[in-house]
């Protein structure tokens, strides 16, 4: 039985339903997975300073699913980073707000993404050199289920084992589609918790919907102290609009139509 | 230069600690100091070249200056996507140490050979590329990476080379160094391929009378363009080498400029590099560079034959 949705979800949505609306373009299905994911982060787990984006004492958070974007560029306007107006801007000319993360245009982006696999190495780098330094913050990577069969987030697997950074905590958007269909027929990526834990994660699995879930995994960690952790988050592309959920055609639209801004705006407000 | 590469490593640690170095499958050797006196911004990884250049990448984004080691091929093919948004789009003080560019490793097949590892780098902004000509000269190039704010792809050649390059002409990134006056050719050359320009001048200029001047341009990229139009403007012909294919690389960079120049115009003018081609030999280093005319004879071949274009009405307009 999926957990419902609840005013502030249903609301996230909705802000990005209004990026959208003057946007016309963006992943819709890939940001609806992670809304939950993104905003335990920000509400719940990571010590950050919106006044001071690069307040030496934050938590690192590497967007690595960069295209799922939406999602952060919400939370970041929602707790201040910059000014919620921004939002109608995403991806235009001059804008802060690209249709992938940019590193030095957004206040609170801390690496560039979007080319799927660089995010969880630069966060192993990150938790490495705070180790260094004997830093005490975390760093978090958000990577996507078909970003997994890139081979370069296994290389980092691997070398986040070797160091034990258990600092370092990857959570796994795991929607079970990429953008042309399953990822069981495309590139199964089972037994994935396995596979985790077989290259020196702990590993923690949780329902990506489930506020209350993850808030109580992500603020006991680390999971292990001698482990870097990883949070699987079982979620559904498109969710909190059941006519797009786990429909393809809705991983990133280009020339949104009315309707489909209607079907959007309609099927949330049925939940309200 | 390998060797005065890696040693200068601890040095450069003591002086700065936001100096990392991080070696991708390699021995400690010759980093013995470095990896005993900082061990905890010592990292010998495996052999994973996409990890270790967004680690460092991540390093450097927290204010590190990591140093990353390993064969030029790998470090530069491999990776290139990782070089290029993690290192080029974010302009990180990261420090590529490719060991082997070039047909340094000409008996292993070119799958070691880094012939186009400064063509693909240039494509990148924000990249800079340093080629030094002998241990000496990496002497001094090393100290000067502190500084950089950019991404710099530092390129390793044979060691045991002699030493051509003086002290007293300094060394700055980014600045052509005139190692040998000449008026009526000039070779501009990169990495080792100075010490064969130098000869062959010699040569030249002892057999008959002409005289050839030699640029060495370390640093491919930022190409030094106001010292190399300021040395080219006086010649009556221009030769660039490089171990290192002709397709976008030293010859490439100095055409463009050359081409685009409203100083010199139709000065004749000739690559020496590898041509489009796998090189498809094993043998040594100098075998494969000879077989393309990248040796003494070669060079002395290329300005003869480039010299009797000058002397039929081809010349600079000044």
């Amino acid at each position: 039985m999926a957990v419902k949705l609840d005013r502030r979800s249903i609301d996230l949505r909705r802000e990005v339903v209004q990026i959208l609306e003057r946007s016309r373009r963006g992943h819709i299905g890939s940001t609806f997975s992670l809304i939950e994911i993104t905003r335990v982060l920000f509400d719940d787990v990571m010590r950050y300073d919106p006044a001071n984006p690069r307040w030496d004492g934050r938590d690192r958070l590497v967007f690595s699913k960069g295209h799922g974007c939406l999602a952060l560029y919400t939370l970041l306007a929602d707790k201040g980073f910059f000014p919620h107006d921004e939002l109608y801007r995403f991806c235009g000319f001059g804008s802060i707000l690209g249709g992938h993360p940019e590193y030095g245009k957004t206040p609170g982006v801390e690496a560039s993404t979007g080319a799927l696999g660089h995010g969880l190495s630069m966060a192993v780098g990150m938790a490495l050199a705070a180790r260094i330094d004997r830093k005490p913050h975390r760093v978090f990577a958000v990577l996507g289920d078909g970003e997994c069969d890139e081979g370069s987030v296994w290389e980092a697997a691997l070398s986040a084992g070797k160091h034990r950074l258990a600092s370092l905590t990857a959570i796994i958007d795991y929607n079970k589609m990429q953008s042309y269909g399953p990822t069981r027929e495309v590139q199964d990526l089972e037994p994935f918790a396995d596979k985790w834990r077989s290259f020196g994660f702990a590993v923690r699995e949780a329902d990506g919907h489930d506020v209350d879930a993850m808030r109580s995994l992500l603020t006991a960690l680390p999971f292990d102290s001698g482990k870097p952790g990883v949070l699987i988050c079982h979620t559904v592309k498109g969710r909190g609009i059941p006519s797009i959920e786990n429909d393809p055609s809705w991983h990133h639209k280009t020339k949104l139509k009315e309707s489909e801004l209607a079907l959007l705006y309609n099927e949330l407000d049925a939940q309200s | 230069m390998r060797k005065t590469c890696l040693l200068s490593m601890h040095e450069l640690a003591s002086r700065d600690d936001r100096v990392v170095f991080i070696g991708s499958d390699i021995t400690k050797r010759d980093l013995e100091r470095m990896a005993e006196g900082y061990p905890d911004r010592f990292f010998l990884e495996g052999i994973y070249e996409q990890h270790i250049v967004g680690m460092a990448a991540g390093m450097a984004l927290e204010g590190k200056i990591p140093y990353v080691n390993t064969i030029a091929t790998f470090l530069t093919r491999r990776c290139y996507e990782q070089v290029l948004l993690d290192l080029g789009m974010h302009r990180l003080p990261v420090r590529l140490i490719g060991s082997g560019g070039g047909v340094v490793y000409a008996p292993l097949g070119s799958t070691h050979l880094a012939n186009e590892d400064m063509a693909i780098l240039r494509a990148i902004p924000n990249m800079t590329i340093v080629a030094p000509c002998d241990a000496d000269e990496m002497k001094r190039l090393m100290p000067a990476t502190l500084a950089w704010k950019d991404p710099i792809y530092i390129r390793l050649a044979k060691g045991g080379d002699r030493v051509v390059s003086r002290p007293e002409l300094g060394f700055e990134i980014g600045c052509a160094i005139p190692l040998r006056e000449g008026r009526e050719g000039l070779f501009v050359t990169t990495g080792i391929t100075t010490q064969l320009a130098l000869d062959a001048a010699e040569q030249i200029q002892q057999e008959t009378g002409r005289s050839w001047g030699v640029l060495h341009m370390h640093t491919v990229k930022p190409l030094d363009v106001e010292g190399l139009l300021r040395t080219v403007s006086g010649v009556q012909a221009v030769i660039t080498v490089e171990e290192h294919t002709v397709v976008g690389g030293l010859g490439s960079a100095v055409a463009e400029v050359l081409m685009e120049s409203a100083v010199v115009r139709k000065v004749p003018f000739k690559r020496i590099g590898f041509p489009d081609v796998f090189t498809d030999e094993f043998g040594s280093q100098d075998d494969i560079m000879g077989k393309y005319g990248i040796s003494v004879e070669g060079l002395k071949q290329t300005a003869r034959e480039l010299g009797k274009g000058a002397g039929t009405g081809f010349g600079l307009q000044r």
